[in-house]
């Protein structure tokens, strides 16, 4: 089960957050921070994985951002890997060759994705069709809201989702 | 912001003839206009995401950013604490970015229910994402979930039940998980896969929360493998696999699908190409595992079961195209498969081989995981992995630290009697330029496996020499004490040329200056100089063949004289340990009775009487004590420091190493414990780290110590040398120390004689003293007696631990405790060790101000033959005349 997934940028910023395990903030932060500084002080070269207090960190960097999984000791470490590649190429149809501000002005979108590729730690679709699907029509659900609501000629809130591309 | 033009207030026209009137513009309009103007400066439209996402990018510095980001946060709790709805969704979207960047915003937690209650998607789809983000089940904040949850489960929009299904599978607490679980036993029978996938995950995560929950599940879950959809397939696997670790019966249970999981396999890897869950040319590999993953789990100690899978086994560990990540992972996952399993033993060589191509391949992923495995399965068959050795040293040598750890823990469970000599010259090399992080347990496993492979004696010491040089102070306490006991225990022989070999280390690193950095080296030596310098220095020592591992001899007999100074040089830095520098005290003592030239000698005393005022306690008495046996005492010296018997290995040592040694996962936890025990054992056999004396003297007990533990009758004897013996009431200390020996205010004569009988009376029985005692425990040959004597509100009891168990009696603690009316003071005890026979006391004094009857608990601890034991009673049969 995976127990948590980051995605951090080289200089070290958080770009998204997904925590399986309850922690209290304090420690999620320490973790966090710990972690970072672990994974970007290694070179290039070195393996995915790391053994780290007791989970095991598996990593990936896809341009200038790091997809970092903390797993359980009896997990594949290289299924985590294709994982986080199935993740990117998600990010990627749904964006549109994704880059790292996408993925800063669309947080949200990233986290819808996440959500219907993993569910409690585990994989729950093996399907890229099928998730991109249940994102698209989600998205219509809330964009047909809006629509509604405009021919009632209520007042409308600008949803933060209305100003897409605005990356 | 287009205000209307409107002047019929101040024009006299009727309407219709008002040339400039807007008949568009009515009041309501106007009403309307106005009203959304005030609301707009009350209350201004808030800023977008995306804006605000750009302000705090644009921001320059971390305070510029802080202050961007303080102000939206005032700002959205005060639209919060306006229950503006329309903003809501918006604003706890924006919270989330700031969130991500670390501040706080728990003060959002509660808005984000609101938003979940909401009837609209968008709501509620932010809303559970900030759910999943800000609650945290130590706050009740999240309980308040719960109702949400349980709606949106029944909703009629599947996206919407996917939703609650996912917050629930992130956050489910245990109470959570109780209330919810019967509702996501009806969805997993849903016939909508969308939902049935996401709830037999829920079932998983809560499982994981409360085991106790798995029985509801056990039904719908067996359906769960019959679904052609591979999400249903996928997490139904999750769920088991889940299933079958949590209890045996379950896996029992479940060995019946064993059939179907080996076709769902056979129909993956026989299946033509169908792009939906194609990865690389692999039919879903992550179904692949998952399904490998249970095989494993039910195939374990079943033969039965085994049998049913080895084929499949077999054909995708041939069928799997290796060229990418994804046939290693299958393949990986095969092979622990067949590791784990009954499986038969060309399987088992088919599974070897592949980890052997494994690491030989270029990716540093698919060789760390094929060490891995390999350190999982050596104790299957180690010959087969043997076979790779080379390769795995090899490993050692790798840049990466994730690899050289597992390179390193595979390289010790390899190692063995055949090939003892070449792996530790490895390991060797290896420790000497590994990192601080793995030199603690590195060097510890090397001595261990040097003890256990040894081929001769002389290359066990030069090993741990070798492995005392490289690992500095990172090296564990525990090796000090082992090495100490095997160089003692060496033919005289060997004695000298480990004298020879470590003097040769010592004067290096004591010339070079990094002896602070090799602190265990230096005691080893130092003790061992100490031991056999006369071997050192003698004619005798030429005899012995010092030729090192590249064949060179560069041993010099040094002169006392120079090894002196080398021992005055380290005793005078100032960056060695004080337990180095005792170890190197007490060696200079011993080195006077073995070197023979008067100016050594002379300066042995010198540097002795120096530490006589050094600043540290300890060192200061040891200069004291020992400039002693130069002057009153002289002619105790000679016997005194004399050579150590050969100390005896610890008889549990042999059994703990084989036990972790033969431990497949040579995890950092249990050799981190086991060296512990062997150390406890050693340290009560011979010197402690800081009871140098002590352990010296006590094998030649019939000597009168210069004992360090600030027992109460050496105290006494001080406080009387400065008394000049006149009859004086003799005071509470006095009192407390000699109640038993003389109970009323005697002459001092009386009181001496009491005093130096003190070290005699240990064979005294305590009954012959004319005193009221209690006995308070009898157990195992300890008896625990009390002097009882009474002085107004105040008792003293003076507690008599006596012996009559063969064995002695370490780290005797006794403890007391009285009931709060009373108040106890206990003075330090006689000692904390208890030879046959012998007796410790200590002073209790106990104020009784209610004068009530005297109930006392007392608990006492003590080790006999390493063993701990551990006693409580309960003590009330005081005599009355005490209190009342």
């Amino acid at each position: 089960m995976m127990q948590f997934m980051l995605l951090f940028s080289r200089q070290g910023k958080l770009r998204l957050q997904k925590w399986y395990v309850a922690h209290p903030d304090k420690l999620k932060k320490k973790i966090t921070r710990e972690l970072i500084t672990t994974v970007l002080a290694r070179k290039p070269k070195m393996c995915s994985f790391l053994e780290w207090k007791d989970v095991k960190i598996v990593y990936k960097r896809y341009a200038s951002l790091y997809f970092c999984c903390a797993m359980e000791q009896e997990d594949n470490e290289l299924l985590t890997l294709e994982l986080i590649h199935r993740y990117v190429e998600l990010l990627d149809k749904y964006f549109g060759s994704v880059c790292e501000l996408d993925i800063i002005f669309n947080f949200e979108k990233a986290y819808f994705i996440l959500d219907e590729l993993v569910l409690g730690g585990e994989l729950q679709e093996t399907s890229k069709k099928n998730v991109l699907k249940a994102i698209a029509a989600q998205d219509l659900l809330q964009e047909d809201e809006t629509v509604d609501a405009a021919l009632r000629e209520e007042e409308t809130p600008q949803g933060f989702f209305e100003d897409h591309g605005l990356g | 912001m287009a205000y209307p033009m409107y002047e019929v207030d101040w024009s006299v026209l009727p309407p219709e003839q008002n040339r400039r009137f807007n008949p568009a513009f009515n009041i309501a309009t106007i009403k309307q206009v106005v009203n959304e103007a005030i609301e707009r400066v009350r209350m201004p439209t808030p800023t977008r995401l995306r804006d605000l996402i750009r302000q705090i990018r644009a921001a320059r510095t971390a305070a510029e950013e802080r202050s961007v980001v303080n102000k939206e946060c005032a700002y959205i709790r005060s639209t919060f604490r306006e229950e503006d709805s329309v903003w809501r969704c918006r604003n706890i979207a924006k919270l989330l970015y700031i969130h991500m960047l670390g501040y706080p915003a728990h003060f959002g937690q509660l808005e984000c229910l609101k938003l979940i209650a909401s009837p609209r998607f968008t709501d509620k789809r932010v809303g559970y994402l900030g759910a999943m983000l800000l609650l945290d089940e130590r706050q009740d904040v999240h309980l308040l979930i719960t109702n949400c949850l349980k709606n949106d489960l029944n909703s009629n929009t599947q996206f919407v039940v996917g939703l609650a299904l996912c917050t629930l599978g992130a956050i489910a607490s245990p109470e959570m998980a109780r209330d919810l679980a019967s509702e996501v036993e009806r969805l997993i029978k849903s016939p909508n896969a969308y939902i049935k996938k996401k709830a037999a995950l829920c079932a998983f995560r809560i499982i994981r929360r409360v085991p106790d929950l798995m029985e509801m599940f056990l039904p719908a879950t067996r359906s769960l493998l019959t679904e052609k959809n591979h999400g249903v397939l996928i997490t139904g696997v999750t769920l088991i696999t889940e299933m079958c670790e949590n209890s045996p019966d379950t896996l029992n249970h479940f060995k019946k699908i064993v059939p179907n999981l080996v076709r769902i396999l056979k129909n993956l890897i026989l299946a033509g190409y169908s792009p939906e869950h194609d990865v690389s040319g692999v039919s879903d590999p992550f179904l692949q595992v998952k399904i490998l993953r249970l095989l494993r789990i039910l195939g374990k100690n079943d033969a039965e079961a085994s049998e049913a899978m080895n084929d499949i086994l077999a054909q995708v560990a041939t069928n799997t195209e290796t060229s990418k990540n994804v046939g290693n992972t299958i393949l990986y996952e095969t092979v622990l498969s067949i590791m784990d399993i009954k499986s038969e033993s060309s399987l088992r060589v088919l599974a070897i081989n592949i980890l052997g191509r494994f690491l030989l391949n270029n990716d540093k992923n698919i060789r760390y995981v094929a060490l891995n495995t390999l350190l999982r399965t050596v104790h299957v068959d180690t010959s087969a992995v043997q076979r790779h050795r080379t390769t795995i040293l090899e490993c050692l040598k790798d840049p990466d630290v994730s690899i050289r750890r597992r390179a390193m823990e595979l390289s010790f469970a390899l190692i063995n009697g055949q090939n003892i000599r070449s792996m530790m010259k490895e390991l060797l090399s290896f420790l000497d330029r590994s990192d601080a992080e793995f030199k603690a347990h590195c060097s510890s496993a090397m001595v261990l496996a040097a003890e256990r492979y040894a081929p001769s004696n002389k290359w066990h010491l030069d090993t741990l020499f070798r492995v005392l040089l490289k690992a500095g102070n990172y090296l564990r306490d525990d090796t000090v004490s082992s090495t100490l006991q095997i160089v003692s225990s060496a033919a005289p022989e060997r004695q000298a040329y480990a004298a020879m070999r470590l003097w040769s280390s010592l004067e290096r690193s004591a010339v070079s200056g990094d002896a602070t950095e090799k602190q265990p080296l230096v005691q080893v030596a130092a003790w061992t100089i100490g031991e056999y310098g006369d071997l050192l220095v003698s004619e005798a020592s030429n005899a012995i063949s010092m030729v090192d591992e590249d064949g060179v001899d560069d041993f010099v007999r040094p002169s006392e004289e120079y090894v002196i100074d080398i021992y005055q040089k380290l005793l005078w830095s100032t960056q060695l340990s004080i337990n180095t520098k005792e170890y190197l005290l007490l060696s200079l003592a011993k080195l006077s009775t073995r070197f023979t030239t008067q100016p050594s000698q002379d300066k042995i005393r010198v540097i002795i009487d120096t530490f006589g005022s050094h600043i540290h306690i300890e060192l200061q008495q040891r200069g004291v004590e020992l400039s002693q046996l130069y002057r009153n005492y002289a002619h105790l010296r000679p016997a005194l420091l004399e050579r150590m018997p050969a100390m005896e290995a610890p008889a549990a040592g042999p059994d703990a190493r084989d036990d972790s040694d033969h431990d497949p996962d040579l995890s950092d936890a249990s050799p981190d414990h086991k060296p512990d025990q062997v150390a406890d054992a050693l340290l009560d056999l011979i010197i402690g780290s800081d009871s140098l004396t002590n352990g010296d003297v006590d094998h030649k007990p019939s000597q009168p110590p210069p004992s360090n533990n600030n027992s109460s009758s050496n105290d006494i004897l001080d406080l009387l040398s400065g008394l000049d013996l006149t009859p004086t009431a003799p005071s509470n200390v006095m009192n407390n120390n000699l109640s038993a020996a003389a109970p009323a205010p005697a002459p001092a004569s009386l009181l001496l004689d009491g005093l130096f009988a003190a070290p005699a009376h240990i064979n005294t029985p305590v009954t012959q003293v004319e005193l009221p005692t209690v006995t308070a425990l009898e157990k195992n040959g300890l008896r625990i007696v009390f002097g009882v004597q009474r002085g107004g509100d105040t008792v003293t009891l003076t507690m008599r631990a006596s012996s009559s168990a063969s064995s002695t009696l370490t780290d005797f603690l006794f403890q007391a405790a009285v009931p709060r009316t009373f108040q106890l003071d206990m003075m330090s005890p006689s000692g904390t060790v208890l030879p046959p026979q012998g007796e410790i006391t200590q002073v209790l004094k106990i104020t009784n101000p209610s004068r009530s009857a005297l109930r006392l608990r007392i608990r006492v601890s003590y080790n006999v033959d390493g063993v701990p034991v551990l006693e409580q009673a309960e003590v009330s049969s005081f005599p009355p005349e005490l209190f009342n």
